[in-house]
C-alpha cells in the first residue's frame, strides 16, 4: 500500500498548484444521436469535489444524472458526444483515449454500480475478480499478496468467514454481499474518489442499511471523496455532505444538505420534498405531487424545462433559461428566476405551492418517461 | 390472532369483507433429472391470516421473498393456496375451480407492479378497459363507450387520449390507466401489489392520492401490498408486517409505527432513511445482520432468531432456548397489538 501513497504524492505534487479540488467537472455536455435526432442527455453540469466530501446527485429517472458519472469514467458508448471538461487533480480527462483512462480508473475514480448482479462477472471466483483489480493496478503485486489483500478487504466490508467466502463464485452470495464484494473491489486501489451509481436501489431496506454503513467504512478507510448518485431522498439525507439536484440533464439546485433539504429554493426540489411520504410522520398530510412528467431530451424547447410543470411559472420562464445563481447560503445556488420568492417565503409549504389534486392529464410524449428501473 | 375490533369503528370501515384464515401456499421443489421427485416445498406462505374490512387498506409489507405478493395472487385464485381458506363476503374461494371464480373476479381485482408488462401493448387503451367489460358481459354497445370516458375521467386521464396505444403514455399514466381498468368492473376488493413501486416519487405522489380519493369516493376495500414503509405508513389503516411467510405483527397503522413490538418491525423501520439530515445525523441504527434464511427450510421455532437483534444481544440461553424451539404465535401479550414474539415488547423506534 505504501506504493499507492507514494505515486499519489508524486501526482498531487504535480498539480498542487491548481486548486485543492480532486475532482472538478466544467459544463459537461453529452448528446447521443438517435434515429430521432439529437438526445442532449446531459446539459451543462459543473461541481467540484473536495478531499474527503460526500456529494449526493439527486434526481428522477432520465434526469441525466447517471449519464455524468459515466461521462467522468470514460464508459460512454463511442456513438456518444461530450463536450466541457473534467479534471481529476488538475489533469483532463475528457480527450483520453481508454489505456490513459485505465490508469485513472480504480486508483484514482473507482466506481460502484447499481446491480451488483451484473457487475461481478458469475465465472470467476470472489477472490479471483478482487486480486484481478488489485493485480491490474499494481502490477508488481505477488498473486499471494492479492490473496491476502482480497481477504482482507473482504473482512472490511464485514463479509463473515471472509477466508472460505473468496473461493466461492458470485451466485453464492446473496444481493446485499455481491454488492459488498463490489464495494471491496472498489476500495482496493485506494481510490481518491468513489462513485457509487444508486448502490442500494436494487435492495431492502434492511440490507440497503448494511451496505450504507458498509460504504461509510470504505469512505472512512481510503479517506476517498464520494459521489453518490441516487433518487432516493432519504438515502442522501444520511450520507451527503452537498447535495446536487439536476433536472432534464442539468442541475436545478445546488447546496449544503441542510440547504436543500430546509431551505430549497427551487421549485422542483420543494415539489421533490413535498411528493414524499414520510414514515416519521403520523398526520395523514396529502402529497403534493408534481404534474405532468420530464420532458423529452430531444429537441428541449427554449426557457426553464420545468416550466410546463411548474406552478410559479410565468412568461419569462417560457423565454430564458435561468442559470444557476447564489441564493440565500454561501454555497447554495438555485436555476430559478424567482428563487427569491421563495426566500421570501417564511417556511416553504410544498402544499401552498403545488396543488394536490389527482389528474395526470398533462400532455402526452412517446419520450416522456415516468417511470424508473 | 386478528386485529381487536374495537378499531372498527373508524371512519366509514365496516364489516370484514375479506377473511384470510391459516393460508398456506407451497411451491414444490423437485429434483433434476429424468425422474423428478418431489424433495422439499418452497414455503412461500405459511400460515396467514388476517382480515378486511369494508372500505380499510390494509397495508402488507415485508423485504422480497417474504410471500407478501403470493398471498395476494392466492387470494385471488391466481395460484390456487396449498391449505387454508380465503372467504370473501362470506364464500369461500379456495375451493371453486376456475368457472366457479369467473364470476367472483368482478369484485375482486389486481394491479399490478409493472405498468409497462401488465397492459396490452397491441390495442388502444379504450379498447383495454373494454376488453375487461367484455370478459364479464357487461358490455352495452350504447352506455358502455361512455363509461369507458367517465372511468378515464375518474383516474385522472383525458378521456380523449383513449384511442392511443399504452406506449404513448409515461409510467405514472400507465398505472392509472391499469386502475381505470380494475374499476371497470366495479370492484368491491382490490388487491394492489406493489403499485408505485416502479414510479419516481413526485408521480407515485399523484398516484398515491388518487388511490386515496377512489378509496373515499367508491367505498373500496384495499389489500395494500408493498416494501415501502412510508407509503404504506400513508395510505394505510391497519399494517401486517411478513417475514418468510408470515405474519409478525399487525395493528393499527400509528399504533404500529409508534409502538412497534416485534424486533423485525423495529429493525425495519430503523433502517429506513429519513429525508431530514439533522434527524439521520443523530440516528441509531439497529442494524440486522446477514440476509433472510431460504424459504424452503425456514430456521426452527421463531422464522427471525438468526437475524434478530434481541436474539443476539438481549436474551439468556434458557430464552433463546425458547425461541429456537417453540414457535411464537401472533397474538397480543399486553402491549395493546399482536406481535410473533416471546419477548415482544414496545421500542419507539422514529
Amino acid at each position: 500500500m505504501a506504493e499507492y501513497l507514494d505515486v499519489r504524492d508524486v501526482r498531487a505534487h504535480d498539480h498542487a498548484a491548481e486548486s485543492s479540488a480532486v475532482l472538478e467537472v466544467d459544463n459537461l455536455q453529452v448528446r447521443f444521436p438517435t434515429d430521432d435526432g439529437i438526445v442532449h442527455a446531459v446539459r451543462g453540469v459543473s461541481y467540484s469535489l473536495r478531499p474527503g466530501e460526500v456529494l449526493g446527485i439527486v434526481g428522477e429517472s432520465g434526469s441525466g444524472k447517471s449519464v455524468t458519472s459515466l461521462a467522468v469514467m470514460g464508459l460512454l458508448p463511442r456513438t456518444a458526444r461530450i463536450n466541457g471538461s473534467v479534471k481529476f487533480r488538475g489533469r483532463e480527462l475528457i480527450g483520453l483515449n481508454d489505456r490513459e483512462m485505465s490508469g485513472v480508473r480504480g486508483r484514482g475514480i473507482a466506481m460502484v454500480f447499481q446491480d451488483p448482479m451484473t457487475s461481478l462477472n458469475p465465472v470467476y471466483k470472489i477472490g479471483a475478480q478482487l486480486a484481478e483489480a488489485l493485480q491490474t493496478h499494481d502490477r508488481g503485486m505477488s498473486a499471494k499478496d492479492a490473496a491476502r489483500r482480497s481477504v482482507d478487504l473482504l473482512d472490511l466490508v464485514g463479509i463473515p468467514n471472509a477466508k472460505a467466502r473468496v473461493d466461492q463464485y458470485p451466485h453464492e452470495f446473496s444481493g446485499g454481499m455481491r454488492q459488498r464484494v463490489v464495494i471491496a473491489i472498489a476500495m482496493a486501489n485506494q481510490p481518491d474518489v468513489i462513485i457509487a451509481d444508486e448502490p442500494t436501489t436494487a435492495l431492502d431496506v434492511t440490507v440497503q442499511a448494511q451496505v450504507l454503513e458498509t460504504l461509510r467504512t470504505a469512505q472512512a478507510e481510503t479517506h476517498a471523496s464520494m459521489v453518490l448518485i441516487t433518487h432516493d431522498l432519504g438515502v442522501v439525507a444520511g450520507m451527503a455532505d452537498r447535495v446536487l439536484v439536476m433536472y432534464a440533464g442539468k442541475p436545478v439546485e445546488t447546496g449544503d444538505v441542510d440547504d436543500i433539504y430546509y431551505r430549497p429554493r427551487m421549485p422542483y426540489t420543494v415539489g421533490l420534498l413535498g411528493s414524499l411520504p414520510r414514515v416519521d410522520r403520523g398526520e395523514r398530510q396529502r402529497l403534493t405531487p408534481i404534474h405532468g412528467s420530464p420532458p423529452s431530451l430531444l429537441n428541449l424547447p427554449p426557457g426553464c424545462p420545468f416550466t410546463p410543470r411548474c406552478p410559479m411559472s410565468r412568461d419569462k420562464c417560457e423565454k430564458d433559461e435561468p442559470e444557476l445563481g447564489q441564493v440565500d447560503g454561501i454555497n447554495h445556488f438555485s436555476a430559478c428566476h424567482f428563487s427569491s420568492e421563495l426566500v421570501a417565503r417564511e417556511e416553504v409549504a410544498p402544499e401552498a405551492i403545488f396543488g394536490a389534486d389527482t389528474t395526470d392529464d398533462t400532455q402526452l410524449g412517446v419520450d416522456s418517461e415516468g417511470a424508473s428501473q | 390472532m386478528t386485529a381487536p375490533s374495537t378499531q372498527t369503528q373508524r371512519r366509514g370501515v365496516g364489516e370484514v369483507i375479506l377473511r384470510v384464515t391459516d393460508l398456506v401456499k407451497y411451491f414444490p421443489i423437485m429434483s433434476s433429472g429424468v425422474i423428478r421427485r418431489h424433495i422439499g416445498d418452497i414455503k412461500a406462505v405459511d400460515g396467514v391470516s388476517f382480515e378486511l374490512h369494508r372500505n380499510e387498506t390494509l397495508g402488507l409489507v415485508g423485504e422480497s421473498g417474504c410471500g407478501k405478493s403470493t398471498t395476494g395472487r392466492a387470494i385471488l385464485h391466481l395460484q390456487p393456496a396449498t391449505s387454508g381458506s380465503v372467504e370473501f363476503d362470506g364464500r369461500e374461494l379456495t375451493t371453486l375451480n376456475q368457472r366457479q371464480m369467473r364470476p367472483l373476479r368482478r369484485d375482486i381485482q389486481i394491479v399490478f407492479q409493472d405498468p409497462y408488462a401488465s397492459l396490452n401493448p397491441r390495442i388502444p387503451v379504450n379498447s383495454i378497459i373494454a376488453e375487461a367489460m367484455h370478459i364479464h358481459n357487461l358490455w352495452e354497445p350504447k352506455r358502455s363507450p361512455a363509461r369507458i370516458r367517465e372511468l378515464l375521467r375518474l383516474v385522472g386521464l383525458n378521456p380523449e387520449h383513449g384511442n392511443r396505444y399504452p406506449h404513448e403514455f409515461s409510467g405514472g399514466q400507465r398505472q392509472r390507466i391499469g386502475i381505470a381498468r380494475a374499476l371497470a368492473l366495479e370492484p368491491k376488493v382490490m388487491v394492489l401489489d406493489e403499485p408505485v413501486s416502479a414510479l419516481d416519487v413526485s408521480i407515485q405522489a399523484g398516484v398515491i392520492n388518487l388511490l386515496e380519493d377512489l378509496k373515499d369516493r367508491l367505498g373500496l376495500s384495499y389489500l395494500f401490498i408493498a416494501h415501502d414503509l412510508s407509503v404504506v405508513r400513508h395510505i394505510s389503516d391497519r399494517v401486517a408486517v411478513m417475514y418468510l411467510g408470515k405474519i409478525v405483527e399487525i395493528a393499527e397503522t400509528d399504533e404500529l409505527f409508534d409502538r412497534p413490538a416485534h424486533p423485525y418491525t423495529q429493525s425495519l423501520l430503523s433502517a429506513i432513511p429519513l429525508p431530514d439530515p439533522a434527524r439521520e445525523r443523530v440516528r441509531e441504527r439497529i442494524i440486522i445482520t446477514g440476509d433472510v434464511p431460504s424459504p424452503a427450510n425456514p430456521p426452527s421455532g421463531c422464522r427471525f432468531r438468526t437475524r434478530c437483534p434481541k436474539f443476539a444481544n438481549e436474551l439468556n440461553d434458557a430464552q433463546r432456548d425458547q425461541c429456537i424451539n417453540v414457535e411464537p404465535l401472533l397474538t397480543d401479550r399486553g402491549i395493546g397489538h399482536p406481535a410473533a414474539c416471546h419477548y415482544a415488547d414496545v421500542l419507539e423506534i422514529l
